[in-house]
């Protein structure tokens, strides 16, 4: 039977080979599909550490996935819905993430060595995500935390339009500083749009006009400070970035106001 | 100035002679509407017309009356109208509401009368002959091979996907209802049903108990844009994978479920803390087109091993073009929700004023899916306001594969319709989370009811189909021939397909 070709990818499984303990999979030119049917019949064989090479956009990468001592190394870019729905394993991506990283991701840890795209994190309920560039719209919409699940995303960069947008748990950390647009401002508009809950900070400061009118901007206190640093700790760690020149500049907490946004916008028929 | 302009909709009265003094209806009423002093003492503004104190009066001494007091007649002013600025004029809020739409627009349904057969070809009997209501839920293969089973009959020889499609005894499941905005135990009976009928429950934005793992086999799992109670274990247990971007009653609105509904069991399953507002957006905001659709499409299908996914829409004016993207998008079934649906809560001026009728909106993506030769690729499942079995044969006949069921299945479980549902006080301890309002439904009572109102149903499409002079539901879906009208202009019955009575 001919082989189908999909947008330029071809469906056929990718070639594997070993690398230690570590399996291999070749992605170049091969449809998504084929490629997490790999993936997902090497961890169900036992295999806990699974490398893709010559990534080109494929997507779905992780989703799903329910073992938390499984490690996935992205070589190249990660298409959409990285580790979408994810539960447990590690992600690391040497190159660019594309949109919906970690969408609605319930634990489990993602770092990104390049930039990210839009609706990172949207729905996330937990587990750690982590880029060290820019990130696009839509970041951490929806977040949520819920008992010890505590979503935490940190952007290395800056980040576009409604970071944080109805935000109802977790932390968003913006740091603005590995980033390709350096004349922009941190975030974009609408930051904070409809939180209700968990907190954003950003390193420097942000200007009301940007933010939802249900948040407070404050200077980040002591206390904020340590809950931060663990985080920070962990984000340098794992990007190799120079802790002392993020904490060297000032933090801004953005909190809402109320947990009730909507509370009193009703009456009762 | 009086605190209110607005007069008590009902009154309560009491035979004070037959009355017991027992206070059974001061226990009863979830409003608050009884004082105690020797004997019950009513307070008319907080009646609902549940009738939960009527039902359980052990003397039958309580009535509801309709409050006879006049408004000056004006059509156009209407007292509803007067009542709803005063209550604004007082708030300031948005008129929040529930259940489906009761203006009087004109109900499609009530206008299709079906056919039956006479003298030439003649009826069956569905007592003595069977009749099949089997239905297929999800996407059938463009052809099908077959090929001898070697016992003198066929067999599929090449499965084209039939094996991921949902089995349905009778082609009605119920419809999403949030834990949440109804009890557990309301959600355990429709589980329960669900499984005795084999059919399917769904269960809304609001996450999956774990009481309902015994029953996920018949369990829809959805998916909107709050992601409350999401994760990989929810879409891996559900039987199917339903992602709402809309609802009848209120299109292209998201929801909000007050904090004080949030209790500690809600709050597990949602996954959310106690007590904070539950937030659905009103869009998804990862889905912009058809193209985004289909991202979150295959997301579902990569992380849950490729179970059906159908997407949940309100009908509104362009539903044909909107349902044939969907189908492209891939998913299994589309969910065509009709401006009656029901809701937990809604603005009124949502619920009352914006969207489709189902029938049209049926009858309009059936013809456009069989017209993009894409029909096969995708169940339709009507809902929004499917009131009893004529409702089910008619929407079958305009060309929906399944009907789903809300308000009909509470009614089944004692709910009388007062539409308060938002105020989280159901007396009949449907649409609340008090404990001492939802322990009155007994799961096993409630699944027993439900299952008796499908099974009656079902008997009753299979008279239908004998009548219609056909042996399977197959053979009346999309069968508009089956159909006429009356009192439709000429109009509706093009868009409907469906001939007037008497051509």
């Amino acid at each position: 039977m001919a082989i189908q070709v999909i947008e330029g990818y071809r469906e056929v499984a990718p070639a594997k080979r070993a690398e230690g303990e570590a399996v291999v999979f070749d992605a170049n030119g091969v449809y998504y599909r084929q490629l997490n049917d790999a993936i997902r019949d090497a961890v169900a064989s036992g295999v806990r550490h699974v490398i893709v090479e010559n990534a080109n956009g494929q997507r779905y990468i992780g989703a799903g996935l329910r073992v938390p001592d499984l490690r996935i190394e992205v070589r190249g870019t990660a298409g959409n819905d990285l580790a979408a729905f994810m539960d447990g394993p590690a992600v690391e991506v040497f190159g660019n993430a594309q949109d919906g990283v970690g969408n609605t991701m319930a634990s489990g840890k993602v770092v990104v060595h390049g930039d990210a795209g839009d609706v990172l994190g949207y729905g996330m309920r937990g587990g750690r995500v982590f880029v060290r560039g820019d990130v696009g719209y839509r970041v951490g919409i929806h977040m949520k935390a819920y008992e010890n699940l505590v979503p935490i995303v940190v952007c290395g960069g800056k980040a576009r339009d409604f970071f944080g947008e109805y935000m109802a748990g977790g932390m968003l950390v913006l740091l603005g500083m590995n980033t390709q647009f350096p004349n922009d401002p941190v975030a974009g508009s609408f930051l904070g749009t409809g939180m209700h809950g968990g907190v954003i900070y950003v390193r420097g400061e942000v200007e009301p006009w940007q933010c939802g009118k249900e948040v407070g901007i404050a200077p980040a206190d002591d206390e904020d400070y340590k809950a931060l640093r663990p985080v920070l700790e962990d984000y340098c760690g794992s990007l190799g970035v120079d802790l002392d020149e993020v904490l060297a500049v000032p933090f801004t907490r953005i909190a809402p106001m109320s947990h009730r946004p909507y509370g009193k916008m009703y009456a009762y028929l | 100035m009086p605190a209110t302009f607005i007069q008590p909709e009902f009154r309560v009265k009491i035979d004070y002679d037959r009355c017991h003094k027992c206070g059974r209806c001061v226990q009863q009423c979830g409003w608050g509407v009884y004082d105690f002093n020797e004997r019950p003492i009513p307070h008319d503004e907080k009646c609902r017309a549940c009738h939960r104190c009527v039902t359980f009066c052990p003397a039958r001494c309580i009535t509801i009356e309709r409050n006879p007091l006049a408004y000056r007649d004006n059509d156009n002013w209407t007292a509803g109208l007067r009542k709803a600025v005063w209550k604004q004029a007082e708030t300031g809020g948005v008129l929040l509401t529930s259940m489906g739409n009761p203006q009087p627009y004109p109900r499609i349904f009530d206008h299709l009368l079906l056919d039956a057969c006479q003298v030439t070809n003649p009826s069956i009997d569905p007592l003595r002959e069977p009749m099949e209501l089997r239905t297929y839920l999800g996407r059938k293969p463009d052809a099908v091979k077959v090929e001898p089973d070697g016992a003198g009959g066929f067999k599929l020889a090449e499965d084209g996907g039939m094996s991921r499609n949902i089995e349905l005894a009778t082609p009605i499941i119920f419809s999403p209802m949030s834990y949440g905005s109804v009890s557990l135990n309301v959600h355990k009976s429709l589980a329960m049903a669900a499984e005795r009928c084999g059919i399917l429950m769904n269960t809304g934005e609001g996450g999956l108990h774990e009481d309902l793992y015994p029953y996920q086999d018949h369990v829809i799992v959805q998916v909107a844009s709050g992601r409350f109670g999401v994760g990989p274990e929810y879409l891996q247990r559900g039987a199917a994978i339903e992602i709402k971007i809309g609802q009848g009653a209120k299109p292209g609105i998201g929801g909000h479920l007050p904090g004080e509904k949030i209790n500690k069991e809600v709050s597990s399953t949602r996954m959310i803390p106690q007590g904070t507002d539950a937030i659905s957006p009103a869009p998804h905001h990862d889905i912009y087109s058809i193209e985004d659709l289909r991202q979150l499409i295959y997301a579902l299908k990569e992380a849950s091993g490729y179970k059906p996914v159908g997407v949940k829409i309100a009908a509104v004016h362009n539903v044909g073009a909107i349902a044939s993207g969907i189908v492209r998008a891939g998913a299994d079934y589309v969910y065509l929700d009709g401006f009656r649906g029901g809701t937990g809560a809604a603005p009124a001026v949502i619920r009352d004023h914006v969207g489709i009728p189902v029938e049209i909106a049926i009858a309009v993506v059936d013809q456009r899916l069989r017209d993009e030769g894409i029909r096969n690729q995708a169940s339709i499942v009507a809902a929004g306001s499917i009131r009893s079995s004529a409702d089910v044969a008619k929407a079958i006949a305009l060309g929906a594969d399944v009907v789903a069921i809300g308000t009909a299945a509470l009614v089944a479980l004692g709910c009388h319709v007062c539409q308060s549902c938002h105020t989280g006080s159901c007396s009949w301890g449907i649409t609340t989370q008090k404990p001492e309002l939802t322990r009155r439904i007994d799961p096993e009572w409630g699944a027993e009811r439900v299952t008796n109102l499908i099974h009656a149903w079902s008997h009753e499409l299979q008279e239908i189909l004998g009548a219609l002079g056909v042996n399977a539901i197959e053979s009346l879906r999309g069968s508009r021939e089956r159909l006429r009208s009356i009192g439709l202009d000429e109009q509706t019955c093009r868009i409907l397909g469906v001939k007037p009575a008497g051509m």
